[in-house]
Protein backbone atom coordinates (compact mmCIF):
# COMPACT_ATOMS: atom_id res chain seq x y z
CA UNK A 1 0.00 0.00 0.00
CA UNK A 2 1.45 3.38 -0.93
CA UNK A 3 1.36 5.84 1.92
CA UNK A 4 -1.18 8.94 1.36
CA UNK A 5 -1.30 12.28 2.13
CA UNK A 6 -5.11 13.52 2.57
CA UNK A 7 -4.22 17.39 3.95
CA UNK A 8 -4.72 18.52 0.25
CA UNK A 9 -7.69 16.98 -0.37
CA UNK A 10 -8.91 17.71 2.57
CA UNK A 11 -8.17 21.35 2.18
CA UNK A 12 -10.39 20.72 -1.33
CA UNK A 13 -12.98 19.40 0.55
CA UNK A 14 -12.81 22.41 2.82
CA UNK A 15 -13.06 20.08 5.57
CA UNK A 16 -10.80 20.26 8.61
CA UNK A 17 -9.57 17.39 9.64
CA UNK A 18 -7.63 16.72 13.10
CA UNK A 19 -4.15 14.96 13.15
CA UNK A 20 -5.68 11.76 14.52
CA UNK A 21 -8.40 11.69 12.16
CA UNK A 22 -5.82 12.01 9.54
CA UNK A 23 -3.46 8.91 11.12
CA UNK A 24 -7.06 6.89 11.16
CA UNK A 25 -7.91 7.86 7.54
CA UNK A 26 -4.76 7.70 5.50
CA UNK A 27 -4.43 3.61 5.79
CA UNK A 28 -7.91 3.51 5.25
CA UNK A 29 -8.48 5.63 1.98
CA UNK A 30 -4.94 3.78 0.60
CA UNK A 31 -6.93 0.74 1.37
CA UNK A 32 -10.11 1.24 -0.26
CA UNK A 33 -7.74 2.84 -3.08
CA UNK A 34 -5.85 -0.60 -3.30
CA UNK A 35 -9.41 -2.70 -3.24
CA UNK A 36 -10.56 -0.16 -6.36
CA UNK A 37 -7.55 -0.80 -7.84
CA UNK A 38 -9.10 -3.57 -9.69
CA UNK A 39 -11.04 -1.30 -12.20
CA UNK A 40 -7.30 -1.22 -14.40
CA UNK A 41 -8.19 -4.84 -15.08
CA UNK A 42 -11.53 -3.75 -17.65
CA UNK A 43 -11.04 -2.99 -21.10
CA UNK A 44 -12.57 0.77 -21.69
CA UNK A 45 -11.08 1.42 -24.74
CA UNK A 46 -14.39 2.82 -26.49
CA UNK A 47 -16.61 3.00 -24.16
CA UNK A 48 -19.11 5.53 -23.42
CA UNK A 49 -19.41 6.19 -20.04
CA UNK A 50 -22.86 6.16 -18.33
CA UNK A 51 -23.33 9.18 -15.64
CA UNK A 52 -27.01 8.37 -14.97
CA UNK A 53 -29.03 5.24 -15.85
CA UNK A 54 -31.77 6.63 -18.18
CA UNK A 55 -32.06 8.10 -21.75
CA UNK A 56 -33.42 11.37 -20.93
CA UNK A 57 -31.05 14.53 -22.03
CA UNK A 58 -31.95 18.13 -21.62
CA UNK A 59 -35.09 17.92 -19.67
CA UNK A 60 -36.27 21.80 -19.63
CA UNK A 61 -39.43 23.02 -18.31
CA UNK A 62 -41.63 25.83 -19.78
CA UNK A 63 -39.34 29.27 -19.52
CA UNK A 64 -42.15 31.42 -17.96
CA UNK A 65 -41.75 33.77 -14.59
CA UNK A 66 -43.66 32.87 -11.86
CA UNK A 67 -44.46 35.05 -8.51
CA UNK A 68 -42.43 34.22 -5.56
CA UNK A 69 -44.09 35.01 -2.13
CA UNK A 70 -41.92 37.30 -0.45
CA UNK A 71 -42.57 35.98 3.03
CA UNK A 72 -42.02 32.57 2.20
CA UNK A 73 -38.02 34.15 1.37
CA UNK A 74 -37.79 35.67 4.56
CA UNK A 75 -38.76 32.12 6.13
CA UNK A 76 -37.12 29.98 4.46
CA UNK A 77 -33.69 32.21 5.44
CA UNK A 78 -35.04 32.17 8.51
CA UNK A 79 -33.93 28.43 8.84
CA UNK A 80 -30.75 29.01 8.70
CA UNK A 81 -27.96 28.93 11.63
CA UNK A 82 -27.68 33.02 10.84
CA UNK A 83 -29.35 35.50 9.00
CA UNK A 84 -30.33 39.02 9.05
CA UNK A 85 -33.81 40.23 6.82
CA UNK A 86 -33.23 38.83 3.73
CA UNK A 87 -29.49 37.98 4.48
CA UNK A 88 -27.86 35.07 5.10
CA UNK A 89 -25.32 36.41 7.76
CA UNK A 90 -21.71 34.99 7.55
CA UNK A 91 -18.00 35.63 9.18
CA UNK A 92 -16.18 38.81 7.27
CA UNK A 93 -14.90 38.10 4.04
CA UNK A 94 -13.02 41.06 3.20
CA UNK A 95 -9.45 41.48 5.40
CA UNK A 96 -8.55 44.57 6.97
CA UNK A 97 -5.60 46.42 5.35
CA UNK A 98 -3.17 46.08 7.55
CA UNK B 1 -56.96 -6.81 18.14
CA UNK B 2 -53.89 -4.66 17.96
CA UNK B 3 -53.86 -2.47 14.91
CA UNK B 4 -49.97 -1.51 15.06
CA UNK B 5 -49.81 -5.17 14.09
CA UNK B 6 -51.96 -4.48 10.56
CA UNK B 7 -50.40 -4.19 7.40
CA UNK B 8 -51.40 -1.53 5.62
CA UNK B 9 -53.74 -3.21 3.14
CA UNK B 10 -55.75 -4.64 6.26
CA UNK B 11 -56.16 -1.92 7.87
CA UNK B 12 -57.95 -0.41 4.77
CA UNK B 13 -60.71 -3.83 4.76
CA UNK B 14 -61.32 -2.72 8.93
CA UNK B 15 -61.72 0.80 8.03
CA UNK B 16 -64.21 0.16 5.13
CA UNK B 17 -66.04 -2.28 7.35
CA UNK B 18 -66.13 0.80 10.34
CA UNK B 19 -64.69 -1.57 12.48
CA UNK B 20 -61.66 1.11 13.62
CA UNK B 21 -60.82 4.49 12.96
CA UNK B 22 -57.17 5.87 12.07
CA UNK B 23 -57.16 7.50 15.54
CA UNK B 24 -57.07 4.08 16.82
CA UNK B 25 -54.48 2.92 14.99
CA UNK B 26 -52.03 5.89 15.81
CA UNK B 27 -52.93 5.43 19.39
CA UNK B 28 -52.08 1.56 19.08
CA UNK B 29 -48.74 2.25 17.33
CA UNK B 30 -47.66 5.37 20.38
CA UNK B 31 -48.72 2.47 22.59
CA UNK B 32 -46.02 0.09 20.60
CA UNK B 33 -43.48 2.83 20.19
CA UNK B 34 -43.59 3.09 23.95
CA UNK B 35 -43.12 -0.53 24.53
CA UNK B 36 -40.92 -0.99 21.72
CA UNK B 37 -38.53 1.55 20.55
CA UNK B 38 -36.24 1.78 23.38
CA UNK B 39 -35.19 -1.49 22.36
CA UNK B 40 -34.60 -1.22 18.65
CA UNK B 41 -34.48 2.80 18.62
CA UNK B 42 -35.76 2.85 14.94
CA UNK B 43 -37.30 6.28 15.50
CA UNK B 44 -35.54 9.64 15.57
CA UNK B 45 -38.85 11.34 16.34
CA UNK B 46 -42.27 9.86 17.15
CA UNK B 47 -45.13 12.13 18.07
CA UNK B 48 -48.49 10.94 17.14
CA UNK B 49 -50.09 14.78 17.88
CA UNK B 50 -47.42 15.83 14.90
CA UNK B 51 -48.92 13.52 12.58
CA UNK B 52 -49.83 15.09 9.09
CA UNK B 53 -52.73 14.14 7.73
CA UNK B 54 -55.58 15.75 4.59
CA UNK B 55 -59.08 15.65 4.30
CA UNK B 56 -59.28 13.23 1.38
CA UNK B 57 -61.87 11.03 -0.01
CA UNK B 58 -62.58 7.53 2.57
CA UNK B 59 -61.77 5.95 -1.22
CA UNK B 60 -58.37 6.84 -1.24
CA UNK B 61 -55.71 4.04 -1.28
CA UNK B 62 -53.94 4.61 1.68
CA UNK B 63 -56.79 6.46 3.55
CA UNK B 64 -55.82 6.28 7.11
CA UNK B 65 -53.11 4.29 7.08
CA UNK B 66 -50.12 5.77 9.44
CA UNK B 67 -46.24 5.59 7.25
CA UNK B 68 -42.86 6.80 8.58
CA UNK B 69 -40.37 8.31 6.66
CA UNK B 70 -36.77 8.35 6.79
CA UNK B 71 -35.18 11.36 8.13
CA UNK B 72 -33.97 12.13 4.17
CA UNK B 73 -36.97 12.84 3.16
CA UNK B 74 -38.58 16.49 3.51
CA UNK B 75 -41.59 16.94 5.65
CA UNK B 76 -42.75 20.35 5.82
CA UNK B 77 -41.99 22.25 8.80
CA UNK B 78 -40.47 19.07 10.56
CA UNK B 79 -36.84 18.45 11.46
CA UNK B 80 -34.75 16.86 8.99
CA UNK B 81 -31.25 15.52 9.91
CA UNK B 82 -30.32 12.67 7.70
CA UNK B 83 -29.37 11.84 11.36
CA UNK B 84 -26.25 13.83 11.20
CA UNK B 85 -25.01 16.37 13.69
CA UNK B 86 -24.62 19.35 10.79
CA UNK B 87 -28.49 18.98 10.30
CA UNK B 88 -29.10 19.72 13.38
CA UNK B 89 -32.00 22.09 13.70
CA UNK B 90 -33.16 22.43 10.31
CA UNK B 91 -36.60 22.66 9.22
CA UNK B 92 -37.55 21.27 6.00
CA UNK B 93 -39.17 24.49 3.90
CA UNK B 94 -41.68 21.95 1.61
CA UNK B 95 -43.21 18.55 1.27
CA UNK B 96 -41.20 15.65 -0.68
CA UNK B 97 -43.13 15.09 -3.76
CA UNK B 98 -43.32 11.91 -1.84
CA UNK B 99 -44.66 13.13 1.07
CA UNK B 100 -47.17 15.07 -1.68
CA UNK B 101 -48.43 11.96 -2.84
CA UNK B 102 -48.94 9.59 0.08
CA UNK B 103 -50.83 12.80 2.35
CA UNK B 104 -53.32 13.10 -1.11
CA UNK B 105 -53.54 9.31 -1.07
CA UNK B 106 -55.29 9.76 2.53
CA UNK B 107 -52.12 8.42 4.48
CA UNK B 108 -50.88 9.72 7.78
CA UNK B 109 -47.18 10.85 7.86
CA UNK B 110 -45.92 10.28 11.63
CA UNK B 111 -42.31 9.32 12.69
CA UNK B 112 -39.05 10.07 11.31
CA UNK B 113 -36.88 6.61 11.33
CA UNK B 114 -33.19 6.50 12.00
CA UNK B 115 -30.47 5.63 9.64
CA UNK B 116 -26.85 5.71 8.47
CA UNK B 117 -25.68 9.54 8.56
CA UNK B 118 -27.00 10.83 4.96
CA UNK B 119 -27.07 7.04 4.27
CA UNK B 120 -23.59 6.43 4.20
CA UNK B 121 -23.53 2.87 5.64
CA UNK B 122 -24.61 -0.74 5.77
CA UNK B 123 -25.79 -0.95 9.61
CA UNK B 124 -27.73 1.97 11.02
CA UNK B 125 -23.90 2.33 13.05
CA UNK B 126 -22.87 5.52 11.76
CA UNK B 127 -26.48 7.35 13.09
CA UNK B 128 -25.88 10.79 15.05
CA UNK B 129 -28.32 9.42 17.63
CA UNK B 130 -26.56 6.32 17.97
CA UNK B 131 -27.16 2.90 16.17
CA UNK B 132 -30.53 1.05 15.54
CA UNK B 133 -30.89 -2.49 16.83
CA UNK B 134 -32.30 -5.39 15.12
CA UNK B 135 -35.92 -6.48 16.55
CA UNK B 136 -34.80 -10.17 15.60
CA UNK B 137 -31.89 -9.85 17.98
CA UNK B 138 -30.92 -6.44 19.51
CA UNK B 139 -27.39 -7.91 19.55
CA UNK B 140 -27.22 -7.19 15.70
CA UNK B 141 -27.64 -4.51 13.40
CA UNK B 142 -30.61 -3.69 11.47
CA UNK B 143 -28.98 -3.37 8.10
CA UNK B 144 -28.48 -0.02 6.59
CA UNK B 145 -29.00 2.68 5.55
CA UNK B 146 -32.62 2.47 6.28
CA UNK B 147 -32.36 0.58 9.12
CA UNK B 148 -34.93 2.42 11.36
CA UNK B 149 -37.72 1.97 8.28
CA UNK B 150 -37.25 -1.83 8.26
CA UNK B 151 -36.94 -1.98 12.02
CA UNK B 152 -40.05 -0.13 12.95
CA UNK B 153 -42.03 -2.43 10.12
CA UNK B 154 -40.31 -5.98 11.40
CA UNK B 155 -41.21 -4.96 15.09
CA UNK B 156 -44.49 -3.74 14.16
CA UNK B 157 -44.52 -0.11 15.47
CA UNK B 158 -44.97 1.29 11.72
CA UNK B 159 -47.15 -0.31 9.40
CA UNK B 160 -45.44 0.67 6.36
CA UNK B 161 -42.50 3.13 6.22
CA UNK B 162 -40.33 5.09 3.12
CA UNK B 163 -36.68 4.36 2.56
CA UNK B 164 -33.95 5.69 0.13
CA UNK B 165 -31.66 3.13 -1.90
CA UNK B 166 -28.45 4.37 -3.55
CA UNK B 167 -26.55 0.75 -3.26
CA UNK B 168 -28.96 -1.13 -1.40
CA UNK B 169 -29.99 1.06 1.26
CA UNK B 170 -33.83 -0.26 1.37
CA UNK B 171 -33.28 -4.01 0.43
CA UNK B 172 -30.21 -5.00 2.69
CA UNK B 173 -32.14 -3.73 5.60
CA UNK B 174 -35.38 -5.70 4.51
CA UNK B 175 -33.25 -8.41 3.65
CA UNK B 176 -31.85 -8.32 7.64
CA UNK B 177 -35.18 -7.31 9.26
CA UNK B 178 -37.11 -10.15 7.42
CA UNK B 179 -39.16 -7.56 5.54
CA UNK B 180 -40.27 -6.40 2.20
CA UNK B 181 -38.28 -3.64 0.44
CA UNK B 182 -38.22 -2.44 -3.38
CA UNK B 183 -35.75 -0.32 -4.79
CA UNK B 184 -37.65 1.07 -8.03
CA UNK B 185 -36.13 1.98 -11.61
CA UNK B 186 -34.36 4.66 -11.88
CA UNK B 187 -36.57 7.89 -12.05
CA UNK B 188 -39.72 5.80 -11.12
CA UNK B 189 -40.40 7.73 -8.07
CA UNK B 190 -39.44 11.44 -7.88
CA UNK B 191 -36.38 12.58 -5.90
CA UNK B 192 -37.28 16.10 -5.17
CA UNK B 193 -36.92 16.77 -1.54
CA UNK B 194 -35.00 13.87 -1.01
CA UNK B 195 -31.50 14.84 0.93
CA UNK B 196 -29.51 13.90 -2.41
CA UNK B 197 -26.47 11.24 -1.38
CA UNK B 198 -25.17 10.16 -4.90
CA UNK B 199 -27.96 11.88 -7.54
CA UNK B 200 -27.17 9.40 -10.81
CA UNK B 201 -28.11 5.98 -7.98
CA UNK B 202 -30.91 7.53 -5.33
CA UNK B 203 -34.40 6.05 -5.39
CA UNK B 204 -37.21 5.75 -2.71
CA UNK B 205 -39.12 3.14 -2.35
CA UNK B 206 -41.51 1.76 0.10
CA UNK B 207 -40.53 -0.88 3.23
CA UNK B 208 -43.43 -3.12 4.11
CA UNK B 209 -44.86 -6.13 5.83
CA UNK B 210 -45.95 -7.76 2.86
CA UNK B 211 -45.36 -7.79 -0.94
CA UNK B 212 -49.11 -6.53 -0.93
CA UNK B 213 -48.60 -3.71 0.76
CA UNK B 214 -45.54 -2.68 -1.46
CA UNK B 215 -47.46 -2.92 -4.47
CA UNK B 216 -49.73 -0.94 -2.77
CA UNK B 217 -47.50 1.81 -1.48
CA UNK B 218 -45.01 2.01 -4.97
CA UNK B 219 -48.64 2.53 -6.59
CA UNK B 220 -49.27 5.39 -4.97
CA UNK B 221 -45.28 7.05 -5.07
CA UNK B 222 -44.58 6.21 -8.41
CA UNK B 223 -45.12 8.94 -11.73
CA UNK B 224 -43.50 11.50 -13.50
CA UNK B 225 -42.90 14.67 -11.51
CA UNK B 226 -42.22 17.84 -13.46
CA UNK B 227 -39.61 19.06 -10.20
CA UNK B 228 -37.62 15.96 -10.68
CA UNK B 229 -35.48 16.14 -14.39
CA UNK B 230 -34.50 12.54 -14.19
CA UNK B 231 -38.46 11.71 -13.41
CA UNK B 232 -39.81 8.79 -16.16
CA UNK B 233 -43.03 10.47 -18.14
CA UNK B 234 -44.20 7.06 -18.38
CA UNK B 235 -47.54 5.24 -17.07
CA UNK B 236 -47.45 3.56 -13.53
CA UNK B 237 -49.60 0.34 -13.77
CA UNK B 238 -51.92 -0.67 -11.63
CA UNK B 239 -49.39 -2.89 -9.33
CA UNK B 240 -52.02 -4.69 -6.85
CA UNK B 241 -53.20 -6.23 -10.19
CA UNK B 242 -50.82 -8.26 -11.29
CA UNK B 243 -50.88 -9.80 -7.72
CA UNK B 244 -52.05 -13.42 -7.65
CA UNK B 245 -51.16 -13.95 -11.77
CA UNK B 246 -49.68 -16.89 -11.89
CA UNK B 247 -45.98 -17.59 -12.99
CA UNK B 248 -45.94 -20.40 -14.98
CA UNK B 249 -43.62 -19.73 -17.57
CA UNK B 250 -41.22 -17.00 -16.31
CA UNK B 251 -38.10 -17.31 -17.21
CA UNK B 252 -35.54 -16.76 -13.95
CA UNK B 253 -32.19 -15.85 -14.57
CA UNK B 254 -29.50 -16.68 -11.98
CA UNK B 255 -26.44 -15.01 -12.30
CA UNK B 256 -23.67 -17.62 -11.98
CA UNK B 257 -21.17 -14.76 -10.39
CA UNK B 258 -23.47 -14.26 -7.39
CA UNK B 259 -23.70 -17.62 -6.06
CA UNK B 260 -20.27 -19.67 -6.91
CA UNK B 261 -17.96 -19.56 -4.69
CA UNK B 262 -14.19 -18.72 -5.79
CA UNK B 263 -15.69 -15.89 -8.06
CA UNK B 264 -13.73 -13.18 -5.76
CA UNK B 265 -17.46 -11.96 -3.92
CA UNK B 266 -17.17 -11.79 -0.24
CA UNK B 267 -18.32 -14.97 1.61
CA UNK B 268 -21.76 -16.23 1.13
CA UNK B 269 -23.13 -17.49 4.11
CA UNK B 270 -24.20 -21.27 3.64
CA UNK B 271 -27.58 -20.83 5.25
CA UNK B 272 -28.38 -17.66 2.26
CA UNK B 273 -26.54 -20.12 -0.20
CA UNK B 274 -29.26 -22.73 0.46
CA UNK B 275 -31.91 -20.90 1.02
CA UNK B 276 -31.26 -19.02 -2.39
CA UNK B 277 -29.72 -21.63 -4.92
CA UNK B 278 -31.82 -24.57 -3.79
CA UNK B 279 -34.65 -24.08 -1.48
CA UNK B 280 -36.07 -20.55 -3.31
CA UNK B 281 -35.36 -22.55 -6.98
CA UNK B 282 -37.48 -25.21 -5.91
CA UNK B 283 -40.21 -23.32 -5.11
CA UNK B 284 -39.79 -21.15 -8.36
CA UNK B 285 -39.92 -24.37 -10.34
CA UNK B 286 -42.90 -25.72 -8.50
CA UNK B 287 -45.11 -22.83 -9.49
CA UNK B 288 -44.09 -23.36 -13.02
CA UNK B 289 -41.45 -21.07 -13.89
CA UNK B 290 -37.90 -22.50 -15.54
CA UNK B 291 -34.79 -21.07 -13.54
CA UNK B 292 -31.39 -20.75 -15.43
CA UNK B 293 -27.90 -19.77 -15.14
CA UNK B 294 -27.09 -16.71 -16.79
CA UNK B 295 -23.88 -14.79 -16.74
CA UNK B 296 -23.09 -11.07 -15.35
CA UNK B 297 -19.40 -11.03 -16.43
CA UNK B 298 -18.50 -7.58 -14.52
CA UNK B 299 -20.43 -8.36 -11.32
CA UNK B 300 -16.83 -8.18 -9.78
CA UNK B 301 -16.16 -4.86 -10.37
CA UNK B 302 -19.53 -3.66 -8.85
CA UNK B 303 -18.46 -2.75 -5.68
CA UNK B 304 -15.07 -1.19 -7.03
CA UNK B 305 -17.47 0.70 -9.68
CA UNK B 306 -19.50 2.13 -6.77
CA UNK B 307 -17.07 2.85 -4.24
CA UNK B 308 -15.72 5.02 -6.58
CA UNK B 309 -19.01 6.88 -7.75
CA UNK B 310 -20.93 7.12 -4.95
CA UNK B 311 -18.38 9.00 -2.92
CA UNK B 312 -17.35 11.54 -5.71
CA UNK B 313 -21.51 12.32 -6.27
CA UNK B 314 -22.13 12.60 -2.26
CA UNK B 315 -18.58 14.77 -1.73
CA UNK B 316 -20.39 17.31 -4.23
CA UNK B 317 -23.89 16.88 -3.17
CA UNK B 318 -22.94 17.69 0.47
CA UNK B 319 -20.78 20.78 -0.32
CA UNK B 320 -24.04 22.60 0.42
CA UNK B 321 -23.47 21.88 3.71
CA UNK B 322 -20.89 24.34 4.57
CA UNK B 323 -22.96 26.32 8.15
CA UNK B 324 -24.42 29.05 5.98
CA UNK B 325 -27.49 27.54 4.97
CA UNK B 326 -28.43 24.57 7.24
CA UNK B 327 -28.24 23.65 10.42
CA UNK B 328 -25.56 23.50 12.10
CA UNK B 329 -22.66 26.39 12.27
CA UNK B 330 -18.99 26.56 14.05
CA UNK B 331 -19.26 30.11 16.31
CA UNK B 332 -15.60 30.69 16.41
CA UNK B 333 -14.63 30.92 13.33
CA UNK B 334 -11.83 33.90 12.46
CA UNK B 335 -13.07 34.00 8.34
CA UNK B 336 -15.24 32.16 5.97
CA UNK B 337 -13.27 29.68 5.16
CA UNK B 338 -12.41 28.94 8.64
CA UNK B 339 -16.22 28.45 9.46
CA UNK B 340 -16.72 26.13 6.24
CA UNK B 341 -13.87 23.97 7.68
CA UNK B 342 -14.94 23.95 11.23
CA UNK B 343 -18.29 23.44 10.80
CA UNK B 344 -17.76 20.36 8.00
CA UNK B 345 -14.88 19.06 10.12
CA UNK B 346 -17.40 19.43 13.59
CA UNK B 347 -20.78 18.45 11.79
CA UNK B 348 -19.80 15.28 9.95
CA UNK B 349 -19.22 12.02 11.24
CA UNK B 350 -16.20 9.74 10.29
CA UNK B 351 -18.26 7.65 7.35
CA UNK B 352 -18.96 10.77 5.90
CA UNK B 353 -15.81 12.62 5.93
CA UNK B 354 -14.09 9.51 5.12
CA UNK B 355 -16.90 9.23 1.67
CA UNK B 356 -15.95 13.04 1.10
CA UNK B 357 -12.44 12.34 1.62
CA UNK B 358 -12.55 9.77 -0.87
CA UNK B 359 -14.69 11.24 -3.25
CA UNK B 360 -12.94 14.12 -3.54
CA UNK B 361 -9.89 12.64 -4.11
CA UNK B 362 -11.45 10.67 -7.12
CA UNK B 363 -12.69 13.88 -8.53
CA UNK B 364 -9.48 15.40 -8.43
CA UNK B 365 -7.38 17.00 -10.85
CA UNK B 366 -4.73 14.12 -12.00
CA UNK B 367 -6.90 11.07 -10.85
CA UNK B 368 -10.54 11.89 -12.35
CA UNK B 369 -9.53 10.15 -15.61
CA UNK B 370 -8.14 7.21 -13.58
CA UNK B 371 -11.12 6.72 -11.59
CA UNK B 372 -14.32 8.01 -11.62
CA UNK B 373 -14.20 8.31 -15.70
CA UNK B 374 -13.11 4.80 -15.60
CA UNK B 375 -16.14 3.94 -13.29
CA UNK B 376 -18.59 5.83 -15.47
CA UNK B 377 -17.42 3.61 -18.13
CA UNK B 378 -17.07 0.15 -16.30
CA UNK B 379 -20.81 1.24 -15.19
CA UNK B 380 -21.88 1.34 -18.58
CA UNK B 381 -20.33 -2.22 -19.20
CA UNK B 382 -22.09 -3.38 -16.03
CA UNK B 383 -25.34 -1.96 -17.00
CA UNK B 384 -24.60 -3.87 -20.50
CA UNK B 385 -24.70 -6.97 -18.93
CA UNK B 386 -28.06 -6.68 -17.31
CA UNK B 387 -29.49 -5.38 -20.70
CA UNK B 388 -27.94 -8.91 -22.27
CA UNK B 389 -29.08 -10.73 -19.58
CA UNK B 390 -33.00 -9.54 -19.50
CA UNK B 391 -32.73 -10.44 -23.40
CA UNK B 392 -32.82 -14.27 -22.11
CA UNK B 393 -34.91 -14.02 -18.82
CA UNK B 394 -37.98 -11.66 -17.41
CA UNK B 395 -36.31 -11.73 -13.86
CA UNK B 396 -33.00 -12.49 -11.63
CA UNK B 397 -32.90 -13.83 -8.87
CA UNK B 398 -29.84 -13.38 -5.93
CA UNK B 399 -29.46 -13.38 -2.08
CA UNK B 400 -29.70 -9.69 -1.19
CA UNK B 401 -26.81 -9.77 1.27
CA UNK B 402 -24.38 -12.27 1.48
CA UNK B 403 -25.11 -13.39 5.06
CA UNK B 404 -27.85 -12.62 8.23
CA UNK B 405 -27.46 -9.76 10.26
CA UNK B 406 -24.10 -9.48 11.85
CA UNK B 407 -23.16 -7.79 15.74
CA UNK B 408 -22.86 -4.71 16.20
CA UNK B 409 -19.25 -3.09 16.18
CA UNK B 410 -18.06 -6.87 14.21
CA UNK B 411 -17.27 -4.46 10.57
CA UNK B 412 -17.33 -1.41 11.87
CA UNK B 413 -13.51 -1.34 12.21
CA UNK B 414 -12.90 -2.17 8.23
CA UNK B 415 -14.99 0.55 5.89
CA UNK B 416 -13.87 -2.19 2.92
CA UNK B 417 -15.70 -5.04 4.79
CA UNK B 418 -18.75 -3.19 5.48
CA UNK B 419 -19.01 -2.00 1.74
CA UNK B 420 -18.83 -6.11 0.48
CA UNK B 421 -22.23 -6.32 2.57
CA UNK B 422 -24.02 -4.20 -0.02
CA UNK B 423 -21.93 -6.95 -2.74
CA UNK B 424 -25.96 -7.95 -4.19
CA UNK B 425 -27.41 -5.60 -4.36
CA UNK B 426 -25.28 -2.69 -5.98
CA UNK B 427 -25.80 -3.63 -9.20
CA UNK B 428 -29.01 -2.81 -9.67
CA UNK B 429 -28.45 1.15 -8.44
CA UNK B 430 -25.23 1.28 -11.33
CA UNK B 431 -27.66 -0.58 -14.10
CA UNK B 432 -30.66 1.42 -12.70
CA UNK B 433 -33.14 -1.53 -12.88
CA UNK B 434 -35.40 -2.19 -10.01
CA UNK B 435 -35.14 -4.54 -7.38
CA UNK B 436 -37.29 -6.37 -4.32
CA UNK B 437 -36.30 -8.23 -1.21
CA UNK B 438 -38.20 -10.34 0.23
CA UNK B 439 -37.69 -13.27 2.92
CA UNK B 440 -37.12 -16.66 2.08
CA UNK B 441 -35.65 -18.42 4.86
CA UNK B 442 -34.64 -17.95 8.55
CA UNK B 443 -31.19 -19.17 10.00
CA UNK B 444 -31.59 -19.85 13.53
CA UNK B 445 -28.23 -18.46 15.59
CA UNK B 446 -28.36 -18.82 19.81
CA UNK B 447 -31.76 -19.51 19.80
CA UNK B 448 -32.66 -15.83 17.94
CA UNK B 449 -34.94 -16.24 14.21
CA UNK B 450 -32.60 -14.48 11.60
CA UNK B 451 -34.27 -13.86 8.27
CA UNK B 452 -32.87 -14.39 4.82
CA UNK B 453 -33.90 -12.00 2.07
CA UNK B 454 -34.07 -13.20 -1.64
CA UNK B 455 -33.94 -10.29 -4.36
CA UNK B 456 -35.49 -10.13 -7.73
CA UNK B 457 -34.30 -7.73 -10.01
CA UNK B 458 -36.23 -6.84 -13.52
CA UNK B 459 -35.43 -5.09 -16.68
CA UNK B 460 -36.41 -0.95 -16.19
CA UNK B 461 -39.99 0.05 -15.24
CA UNK B 462 -40.86 -3.66 -14.84
CA UNK B 463 -41.84 -3.48 -11.23
CA UNK B 464 -45.26 -5.02 -12.33
CA UNK B 465 -42.92 -8.57 -12.58
CA UNK B 466 -41.38 -7.89 -9.46
CA UNK B 467 -44.53 -7.71 -7.58
CA UNK B 468 -45.79 -10.85 -9.30
CA UNK B 469 -42.86 -13.08 -8.63
CA UNK B 470 -42.04 -12.02 -4.99
CA UNK B 471 -46.50 -12.45 -4.11
CA UNK B 472 -46.39 -15.90 -5.71
CA UNK B 473 -43.77 -17.44 -3.85
CA UNK B 474 -44.36 -15.16 -0.40
CA UNK B 475 -47.79 -16.77 -0.83
CA UNK B 476 -46.44 -19.75 -1.34
CA UNK B 477 -44.22 -20.09 1.20
CA UNK B 478 -45.53 -18.12 3.71
CA UNK B 479 -42.45 -16.76 5.59
CA UNK B 480 -44.46 -13.12 6.20
CA UNK B 481 -46.50 -15.46 8.43
CA UNK B 482 -43.79 -17.19 10.02
CA UNK B 483 -42.18 -14.32 10.70
CA UNK B 484 -44.66 -12.74 11.99
CA UNK B 485 -45.34 -9.84 9.72
CA UNK B 486 -48.85 -10.64 8.96
CA UNK B 487 -51.09 -12.21 11.45
CA UNK B 488 -54.90 -12.92 10.41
Amino acid sequence: MTPIDLRPVARLARLHLTDAELKTLEPQVARILDFIESLKAVKIEGVEPTSHPLSLSNVFREDKPEAFDGAALEAFIKRSPGSRGNFFEVPKIIEDKS
Amino acid sequence: MILSEKTASQLSALYKEKKCAPDETLKSLGEAVRAKDARTRAYIQFDPSRARRRDVSKDAPLWGVPIAVKDNICVADEEITCASKILQGFISPYHATVIEKLLAAGAVICGRTNMDEFAFGSSCETSFYGPTRNPRDPGRVPGGSSGGSAACVADHTAIAALGSDTGGSIRQPASLCGVVGIKPTYGRVSRYGLVAFASSLDQIGPITKDVRDAALLLGVLAGHDPKDSTSANLPVPDYPEVLGRPIKGMKIGIPREYLSSGSGQSGISPAVQKAVREDAVRVLERLGASCREVSLPHTAYAASTYYIIAPSEASSNLARFDGVRFGFRHRGGKNLLEMYEKTRGEGFGAEAKRRIILGTYSLSSGYYDAYYLRAMKVRTKIKNDFDEAFKQVDVLLTPTSPSTAFKLGEKSTDPVEMYLSDIYTISANLAGVPAISIPCGIEERAGKPLPIGLQFMAKPFDEAALFQVAHAFEQHTDFHKKLGNVKE
